[in-house]
């Protein structure tokens, strides 16, 4: 299929265009296999291109003229940017041939149409991003210890489809041990190292293991997990979920650890139910975006609908629980492993978080790419088909999981403005990414597919992209002044602040990247006298001596 | 003294800390002498004191204050707990005014005499910034006995044309005599005037007022009509239309159009405010019963409909109509919203004088019932009502939104809330004018404008840009921009703020840099100096003194260096000093004055002056010991939890820094003394390590200090 056939028509001219922060512009559309523009046909007025994908939903509004006979109307465009467009055309024929395009082109299947296969990388690339962050470097630290080693078990993806091709496991432990635990944990997702602390604890991620009604025991399994437990002490398992989601997946096969058979780990559970199910979690973002864009909203509906959304308490829950885990690391120095059901969404957000709280590095803007790219990309999170949709429509699995990672993540940055090297503009530039992009990196939904499909050969990778110096210097705070030690957030209601600059931004113009420019001027002033008062000490030093050489001569 | 008392922490039930609990005249002290923790409660803040059912351990108590801290004793003897209860409700609300705190408050710490403060703002000079008198507006003498009525200002403005019998008239038909009077006056000749009710029930009408009005609308000679707001919602007026009092009529008054705003009266307010707090109390929060108790206290709700109708007029007024104002009494709502909408309007109001200018005029003289709203004295609790603290609340909001635009800081609004209600200074004591006046207040008490001067740099937004905001400030006022203010009302539950504070590392980012500027003077005058000795030794021209303003090239490129850094006015701090601190508002500030009268209390301690420029230290570790007196760098606040005295440092205690060390310590630890290696003479802030014991030790002290 060609995208070509899929244009039934690429010009339109008189279309008034309506976005939000612009007045109303008598413009034309254009339609192009990827882009939709919107063009005032004016001189120094700039174009906009939107990507087919960041359209979200399309809405058609005829006006009825008497008699029934339709006289043009408006598209409304929803963005997964969740920009709002109200293009109003005056000939129904043609508002019907640009909805129609628009919703062959915005509702592509095959990723190897996407844009990023087709888009040229103008710059050239100083570094590819897609081997900057190799499962070696990554783990040197935790290698060099010698209890941990890098297994290519799966390299075929044949244990774990949702694994990349090597992952880090005890040292002690053999492929055929891995491989028989992976028959026992759901999408073969056996028990791998996802951080280890400076203190030695570390933590682990899997599926849930097949249980099920008939209490199925896997020894292997057991093994994988008491080789990290030191002698005379107890590991913890957490499973995200609430004791009835797991009792109803016992039922259908699944389940959680029996105490019984893994006697040296603690067995508790905590509900993330609210991000693990998919449908919920993406009618909870849908509600509060909903809400948020609602430029009526009374005071108390505003409230309401806020806590009706449910988002604010799955970001707080998500913080909380990751607080807790990071205690048993941090504090008690105890191993923890943990799952959900297909360990793909919560169980993700949930060890990103601890490591953004006890790891300084994954505080940095390459700290974050890299925590990214192991915790997300490598380790299957179906980006892919959690991201088909924005909040202004529903698909099945669907679900802005990792949307609310970056909501966690905005938390941090308001409670501890100094301790991150990267602003929250790199937070939205990331949203934005992972919906729509003319980079590869979110394609697909794992490793495998990304192989497959030649993602990391014909595609650019964003991480190219944002490295590059001119880039980079945008997303720096200027506040920057890392903490070496643990973050502990704050997970009171009253701490939770709602990202105006990516939620409200249509609504309210946002001031934040102004105000961090006149932090910026605030510390550059200050270091600029700092390096010329230590400057003005050595010249007032040298003189001082040679005055004071002199005058002890000819006393 | 009781001595082991439970605190309970209610994030920490069961690790109660143990302690005493003091009774000073002002305050109730809790010291855990373990933890080495104190909680202090200033007495007048005290705002409800309830004694729960006794339990095994003690009898518990529960205390609230005005500043949004709930404390929970536990006693052990079930009689103290009585007695303590007894007596923290009778020293909390005095039941005479002259019982007050401010009556026995001698002396502040900065040693400030008592008249510092009192003069700062007069009505009359603030008319003036409006250019009023003018032909359109005059001064009115008729109230300088307070006969035409008593809650006004001794001084009121009303349009030039009005005769006397238009103003008794006009102030007979409206309720406690509130007649029409000017507010504010834009530069456009728009006006904002306010008053109370009409007397008109359901018919009586009023040629004087009516006239008044027309003569009101008529000082406006741009515009045709003008508005009359009634700031209540409809049903209000209505129902006060049965007790002879209500709305004017549009068919009576000609060339007025007429609206109501639908603001709650002080009830509403009042009883918002408790589920507020009550929302915030709440033991074990959950997001979902945090945001619904939220949106049930209705306070967002009332915020936004004060900032709502401020904004309408501010439009009004911005757009040339003029607007005259009332509620019931005219002295809570609409007090707010004149407030607000020229705070909107007009840049003068977003400094830290002008604001205080505004709150003088439109609170205090235009009779704002402080005492019985704050509940200074023991009396009808349904007097009490959170209105000052809307008008504050409301502020922050805009201040959140639009930091560039305000001179004040967060800390700024904090501090009057507190003082309002904490009757330490006399400022805010009293219901009008004629109260204040009969109480003698300026004579007995302490200013609280004669403290703030004094504080001037903790008040300062690093942020303010006076060019970003010169003329209307433009609020975004959707629910979704309508925040809580976790500061204000979660202010004492210190786990609840961000762990890194901007407030705090912002200002402290500016006093280094004018640290550091003042040390880059003292060095580039020594380098003068030497530069002097080393080339003029052999002109025996030693005791000559230096002029650094005509150093030799190489000075006179440092000080380019440093124009070149963009150094801008607003960033510049001063020293932080007492006396300095003054001197940095704006000139015409008239503390100076007061300042001047004084013995001044640096001059008794000897300072390093310009003339020290040509004494040099006699050898070079006295030299280098000099030099390093003052800190290259500072140490960062975002990691201090306490000072060295281990006084836990908290989100909203005041950080300072020793310009000696670079350290951090609190309030009561740092000192004042002037550092040889700053070229002003004014003393900086220091730590107990860095003070010198005498003026002198820095010249003999040999060791080069880090």
């Amino acid at each position: 299929m060609e995208l070509i056939e899929l244009i039934l028509i690429n010009k339109l001219n008189g279309v008034i265009l309506k976005y939000p922060h612009h007045d109303n512009i008598d413009g034309s559309v254009c339609i192009t296999g990827h882009h939709l523009i919107l063009s005032s046909r004016k001189e120094g007025v700039r174009e906009l291109w939107l990507l087919h994908k960041n359209i979200d939903s399309i809405e058609k509004k005829e006006n009825k003229v008497s008699g029934g006979i339709a006289q043009g109307g408006s598209l409304y465009l929803k963005c997964k940017d969740l920009r709002i467009f109200q293009l109003d055309i005056s000939n129904s024929m043609e508002l019907n041939l640009v909805a129609q395009t628009l919703e062959n082109l915005s509702n592509l299947h095959n990723p190897s149409l996407f844009y990023p296969f087709f888009y040229i990388h103008m710059h050239p690339v100083m570094e590819n991003g897609y081997t900057l962050y190799s499962i070696e470097g990554e783990f040197t630290k935790v290698l060099a210890t010698e209890e941990w080693r890098i297994s290519r078990v799966n390299q075929h993806y044949t244990a774990a489809r949702g694994y990349a091709q090597a992952v880090v496991v005890p040292k002690g432990v053999d492929d055929e041990t891995l491989l028989a635990s992976a028959s026992f944990r759901q999408g073969g997702r056996f028990p791998v190292l996802s951080y280890r602390h400076n203190n030695g604890a570390v933590l682990l991620r899997a599926g849930q293991p097949l249980y099920g009604p008939k209490h199925r025991r896997c020894k292997p399994d057991e093994i994988i997990l008491n080789s990290v437990v030191n002698v005379g002490m107890k590991g913890v398992i957490y499973d995200l979920r609430s004791s009835n989601s797991i009792s109803q997946q016992q039922n259908k096969g699944g389940g959680t650890e029996s105490a019984a058979n893994y006697s040296q780990w603690r067995i508790y559970n905590r509900s993330m139910d609210d991000v693990d199910n998919q449908q919920q979690l993406l009618e909870s973002f849908a509600k509060l975006i909903d809400a948020c864009v609602d430029k009526e909203i009374s005071c108390d509906k505003w409230l309401s609908r806020l806590e009706s959304s449910g988002w604010s308490e799955s970001v707080r829950n998500s913080l909380h629980t990751a607080c807790i885990i990071a205690q048993h690391i941090h504090h008690k120095g105890e191993p923890v492993l943990i799952h959900g059901t297909g360990g793909e969404d919560a169980t993700l957000l949930v060890c990103s978080l601890v490591q953004i709280i006890l790891n300084p590095d994954c505080r940095t803007i390459r700290g974050l790419q890299a925590l990214i790219e192991r915790e997300w990309l490598q380790a299957g999170h179906p980006f892919g088909t959690r991201l088909r949709c924005g909040p202004y429509s529903s698909q099945a699995r669907a679900a802005p999981t990792f949307p609310l990672f970056l909501d966690c993540v905005r938390q941090f940055l308001e409670q501890f403005p100094c301790s991150f090297e990267y602003r929250q503009s790199f937070l939205i530039t990331l949203f934005e990414h992972a919906y729509a992009s003319q980079f590869g990196t979110f394609l697909c939904d794992n490793d495998q597919e990304r192989t497959t499909r030649d993602v990391y050969s014909q595609t650019t990778s964003l991480w190219s992209w944002v490295n590059q110096p001119d880039e980079l210097c945008a997303y720096i705070n200027p506040l920057y002044d890392p903490t070496p030690n643990v973050i502990w957030p704050s997970v009171a209601p009253m701490s939770y602040v709602i990202w105006e600059e990516l939620y409200l931004r249509w609504l309210v113009p946002q001031r934040t990247e102004e105000r961090e420019e006149q932090y910026k001027v605030i510390r550059t002033r200050e270091q600029h006298l700092r390096s010329q008062a230590q400057q003005l000490r050595r010249e007032l030093l040298d003189l001082a001596q040679q005055y004071y050489k002199t005058n002890v001569l000819e006393k | 003294m009781l001595e082991n008392v439970q605190l309970l922490d209610k994030y920490n039930l069961r690790n109660p800390s143990k302690g005493t609990l003091y009774f000073a005249t002002t305050h109730l002290i809790f010291v855990d002498h373990e933890m080495r923790k104190e909680t202090w409660i200033l007495l007048p803040h005290i705002s409800t004191v309830e004694r729960l059912p006794i339990t095994t351990t003690g009898s518990p108590l529960l205390v609230r204050t005005k500043t949004f801290q709930s404390v929970f004793f536990v006693i052990p003897r079930e009689r103290d707990c009585h007695e303590m209860h007894q007596t923290l409700l009778r020293l909390s609300q005095p039941v005479n005014i002259e019982e007050l705190y401010c009556f026995n408050y001698k002396s502040t710490p900065d040693d400030l005499p008592k008249s510092a403060g009192w003069n700062f703002f007069d009505i009359q000079t603030e008319y003036q910034r409006m250019n009023v008198p003018n032909e359109h507006w005059v001064l009115c003498n008729a109230n300088r006995e307070y006969e035409l009525c008593d809650t006004y200002p001794n001084a009121i403005y009303v349009p030039s044309r009005a005769s006397t019998t238009v103003l008794l008239g006009s102030a007979s038909f409206r309720s406690r005599g509130r007649l029409p009077v000017l507010a504010y006056l834009h530069h456009n000749k728009a006006a904002i005037t306010r008053c109370s009710q009409p007397l008109s029930g359901f018919s009586a009408r009023c040629m004087e007022d009516e006239q008044m009005l027309d003569l009101i609308r008529r000082a406006n000679p741009n515009c045709g009509y003008m508005y009359v707001v009634d700031t209540r919602p409809r049903i209000n007026a209505m129902v006060n239309r049965a007790a002879g009092k209500g709305y004017e009529n549009e068919a009576f008054y000609e060339n007025i159009k007429f609206h109501f705003m639908g603001i709650g009266n002080i009830h509403v307010m009042r009883k918002s405010l408790q589920k507020l707090v009550e929302t915030c109390e709440q033991n074990t929060p959950t997001m979902s019963s945090f945001l619904s108790g939220l949106e049930s206290s209705g306070w967002l709700k009332h915020i936004k409909s004060i900032l709502d109708t401020s904004w309408w007029i501010a439009c009004a007024i911005d757009s040339g109509v003029s607007v005259c104002v009332h509620c019931s009494d005219g002295w809570d709502r609409t007090a707010q919203v004149c407030s607000l909408a020229a705070v909107c309007l007009e840049p003068h109001y977003r400094t830290i004088n002008g604001y205080q200018a505004l709150i003088e005029k439109d609170w205090l003289s235009f009779g704002h019932k402080f005492t019985s709203r704050c509940g200074h004295v023991a009396g009808d609790p349904r007097e009490r009502s959170p209105v000052f603290t809307q008008l504050l609340d409301c502020t922050w909001q805009l201040l959140r939104q639009v930091p560039e635009a305000f001179q004040f800081n967060e800390r700024f609004l904090l501090t009057l809330h507190d003082h309002a209600h904490a009757c330490q200074y006399g400022t805010f004591v009293g219901n009008c004018e004629k109260d204040r006046r009969d109480l003698r207040l300026s004579d007995r008490t302490f200013s609280l404008w004669g403290y703030m001067a004094s504080h001037l740099n903790e008040y300062k937004n690093p942020l303010y840009s006076p060019k970003a905001h010169p003329d209307l400030l433009k609020p975004d006022l959707s629910a979704q921009s309508i925040r809580f203010w976790r500061g204000m009302y979660c202010r004492h539950e210190s786990g609840v703020h961000p762990r890194e504070s901007l407030p705090d590392l912002l200002p402290a980012a500016v006093e280094h840099s004018a640290a550091l500027h003042q040390h880059i003077d003292y060095l580039a005058k020594r380098i003068t100096t030497f530069k002097k000795l080393l080339s003029g030794k052999k002109e025996k021209n030693l005791e000559s003194s230096v002029n650094y303003q005509n150093g030799n090239l190489e000075t006179v490129e440092i000080e380019t260096k440093t124009a070149g850094l963009h150094i801008d006015n607003k960033f510049i701090y001063e020293s932080g000093a007492n006396l300095s601190g003054m001197e940095c508002a704006n000139d015409d500030h008239p503390l100076k004055d007061t300042s001047s009268n004084k013995p001044q209390k640096p001059n008794t301690i000897p300072l390093i002056t310009e003339k020290t420029d040509d004494v040099i230290p006699p050898n070079l570790s006295a030299l280098e010991a000099e030099m390093n007196s003052v800190a290259l760098d500072w140490k960062s606040i975002k990691n201090v939890s306490e000072c060295s005295c281990s006084t836990p440092l908290d989100h909203f205690s005041r950080k300072h820094h020793c310009w000696g060390c670079g350290g951090c310590v609190c309030t009561r630890c740092v000192t004042r003394a002037p550092l040889p290696a700053l070229a002003a003479p004014a003393p900086a802030p220091l730590c107990a390590a860095c003070a010198p014991i005498t003026p002198h030790s820095y010249l003999n002290h040999q060791e080069p200090r880090n």
